[in-house]
């Protein structure tokens, strides 16, 4: 499916509006109290920038300080350069370990390097912990936001699904009930599980630790239990130490939620260790490059790796709010989605998403790491001009434009022109119908010209 | 003692679909003290190429732009949205051509978008006044990129009688976003729906900005709505001109 034809399906879909508006407008409201409650934000977010800016920089140099760390506190770390190669390293690790059921906590990273897909070709039953994920799963579903995977659904809607899909459902309309049921159908299987598995909000470089944020506790529950806890985690994850992760952490919670902490921030280092009472025997961190290593060296996107994918840029995005995620076809919607789609899945089946952004610049205000999300949008924009994706049309038209616009005088014949030709289609003002602008006409009148251009009128003596 | 001079650029779309908002501005600047030179050879600031990702058509635009507007004093601009490529985007178009680098933040550092210019002079419409009510969208470029907030507010506060009412989301892009409106109507429109909802839902008889784009979205939106709130630029209104006809209203 294009994308337009996915932004039709959206703009069509009156109950996807209502879910939208309902968790991106209490999002934003929330997010503006907090930021609106902290001292000196603004100050938080340069540092924000700064550390990320840091790391990136030096890179491999933290990363190896990690490895260092995590191996001598018992975990084993693997390399993976692609998302198949890191899929692969996922499940041979839950075949090593004997694997018929995993538990799984959400992480973006799983969906970028295909681990849902890739258990279900191994065979392995794969629960799926967080109560949004477990919505998504239940109907067969994609996410649809990196915060609420699930924010394209209604509550009447996944009452609905939990009535059809759980053993013993809610009889109460409550979202309590609803809660309830989920745990009910959840834990049993969750606690079952062979293998635990989840992402990492950060990776801590001189203790070699990780660290999750939940609301629900389901990543605790997720990985503790198990023999085994695998964690796959992006390697721009990383921060030099454990008060750079908490400066990132009260960032990250204002700017996804508006809470001042998620209510689960758990720190894991290596697997349980003698005189321990629980824990997993095994940690395995694996950890993913998938293009990175080419956008910290890429001037036009290394500035994306600050992300720590609060999703701020997309609840306060206006065609994210019109269309939703899934319109943007791949495993990152919304600002941050467009700026990482191309480099992840190729430019040129994705060339709409750096377009298709008015370049309102509000995603960029709102970042807690100060992405310059337009600036990267338009560098795709150049690369798509660059390598002849756009097309011809417009090429064409705004070539025949700059011709124009490069000489005044035949500027100022054509512009005379298209004054009058436009003033011949108005009637009492307004054009309803216009020749080769009908992408405005078919939703909006246009005012007609005043007559005679501002240039003609002031060369002829005109002043006021 | 001779005055001191502004140029004015009165921007591609104001040149052809409205130039009362460019004989306004002229009024205005003489009014703050300033002789106005209006520089013939100006054309576009180029922002359509800009923002189609045509870098080489962009800064081909903003050489010539550069070179017509740098003998002046300093330039005015009745947008923020052209004030911002001027004032942001040149420069960063020459990263890597120092020469041209050194033009382009010379232009930029002497470059003012009007609303903001005319406030930063101390300059108050004197003698205007308007009887009605008046509702004002932020413009995204002049607000992001120009810090531009206040200073429309405070030159409204001097016309006598003009009753201005907060706007919801007033800081929420209109959904013009340029060629964005052509290239994507369903979603600007769907953005612009909701934009005139929220102007009707002010109570305000007139809505005003700084950004012509964004107002003939807003206005041809309102229109096709059949809504009768009118939308002026808010230079129309300081000139004393808001008694004449509105955006779309037949001269």
């Amino acid at each position: 499916m294009s994308f337009g034809q996915r932004v039709d399906l959206a703009l069509a879909d009156k109950v996807l509006k209502v879910a939208v508006e309902r968790t991106a407008g209490t999002a934003e409201a929330k997010r503006a109290l907090a930021v609106e409650a902290f001292p000196a934000f603004e100050d938080a977010r340069t540092r924000a920038a700064a550390i990320k800016d840091h790391v990136i920089a030096h890179l491999g140099h933290y990363l190896e300080m990690f490895e260092a760390n995590a191996i001598a506190a018992g975990a084993q770390v693997h390399w993976a350069q692609t998302a198949d190669e890191a899929a692969t390293i996922v499940v041979d690790l839950c075949r090593k370990a004997g694997a018929k059921s995993v538990a799984r906590s959400k992480s973006m990273l799983g969906e970028e390097i295909g681990l849902p897909h890739a258990l279900a070709e191994a065979g392995i039953e794969r629960v799926e912990t967080d109560l949004a994920e477990h919505i998504i799963q239940l109907a067969g579903e994609r996410p649809s936001h990196i915060v609420w995977p699930a924010m394209h659904k209604t509550r009447e809607q996944v009452s609905a699904l939990f009535r059809a899909k759980h053993r013993d459902p809610h009889v109460e309309e409550t979202i309590a009930a609803m809660a309830e049921s989920a745990r009910r159908h959840l834990r049993a299987e969750m606690l079952g599980a062979d293998v635990g598995i989840s992402g990492a909000n950060f990776l801590i470089a001189d203790t070699g630790s990780i660290c999750t944020v939940t609301n629900e506790g389901n990543a605790e529950l997720s990985v503790v239990p198990p023999r085994v806890h695998i964690v796959t985690a992006g390697i721009e994850k990383i921060v030099p130490s454990l008060p750079h992760a908490i400066h990132m952490l009260r960032m990250l919670a204002r700017s996804a939620t508006g809470a001042a902490l998620t209510q689960y921030t758990t720190f894991y280092t290596g697997p349980k260790r003698e005189g321990d009472r629980d824990g997993p025997e095994e940690m395995h961190i694996v950890l993913v490059d998938n293009g990175r290593s080419a956008m910290a060296a890429d001037a036009a996107l290394k500035e994306m790796l600050r992300c720590i994918r609060c999703g701020a840029c997309m609840n306060h995005c206006v065609v994210f709010r019109q269309v939703g995620g899934h319109a943007y076809g791949g495993t990152y919607p919304g600002p941050m989605g467009a700026v990482l789609t191309p480099a992840l899945d190729g430019l040129s089946a994705n060339r709409d998403l750096a377009h298709a952004c008015t370049m309102n610049g509000r995603c960029q205000e709102v970042c807690p790491v100060k992405i310059p999300l337009p600036t990267l949008l338009r560098g795709w924009r150049e690369k798509s001009w660059r390598e002849g994706l756009e097309p011809v049309s417009m090429r064409q038209g705004l070539g025949l434009w700059r011709q124009a616009v490069l000489r005044p005088r035949l500027y100022r014949m054509a512009s005379g022109a298209t004054v009058r030709a436009m003033r011949l289609l108005a009637r009492q003002g307004w054009i309803a119908r216009l020749p080769f602008a009908g992408a405005w006409t078919k939703y909006r009148d246009m005012p007609a010209p005043e007559g005679g251009t501002f240039m003609a009128q002031y060369a002829k003596g005109r002043r006021r | 003692m001779s005055r001191p001079s502004v140029a004015l650029f009165v921007t591609c779309l104001v040149d052809a679909m409205r130039p009362a908002i460019g004989f306004a501005s002229l009024k205005v600047l003489e009014e703050a003290g300033f002789d106005v030179i209006v520089p013939p050879g100006q054309t576009c600031c180029g922002q359509p190429a800009l923002n189609s990702g045509d870098h080489d058509g962009a800064v081909a635009i903003a050489r010539a732009t550069i070179a017509c507007l740098e003998p002046y004093d300093r330039i005015v601009v009745p947008s923020g949205s052209c004030g911002g490529t001027i004032g942001v985007h040149y420069p960063e178009l020459f990263a890597d051509d120092p020469a041209w680098l050194a033009r382009a933040e010379a232009l930029a550092a002497k470059t003012h978008e009007l609303l903001s210019f005319l406030d930063a002079q101390g300059w108050r419409p004197d003698g205007v006044a308007l009887p009605t009510t008046a509702t004002y969208h932020d413009s995204c470029s002049g607000l992001r990129e120009l810090g531009i907030k206040r200073q429309p507010r405070a030159l409204l506060s001097a016309v006598g009688e003009l009753k201005q009412l907060p706007l919801k989301g007033a800081e929420t892009c209109c959904g013009f976003g340029g060629t964005f409106c052509v290239k994507y109507p369903a979603i600007s429109n769907a953005v612009v729906e909701e934009k005139a909802q929220a102007i009707e839902d002010s109570g305000a008889a007139l809505l005003l900005a700084g950004d012509l784009g964004c107002l003939m979205n807003m206005a041809g939106k309102l229109h096709r709505r059949g809504s009768s709130v009118r939308a002026f630029h808010t230079v129309e209104i300081l000139a004393g001109m808001g008694d004449g006809p509105a955006i779309g209203e037949a001269s």
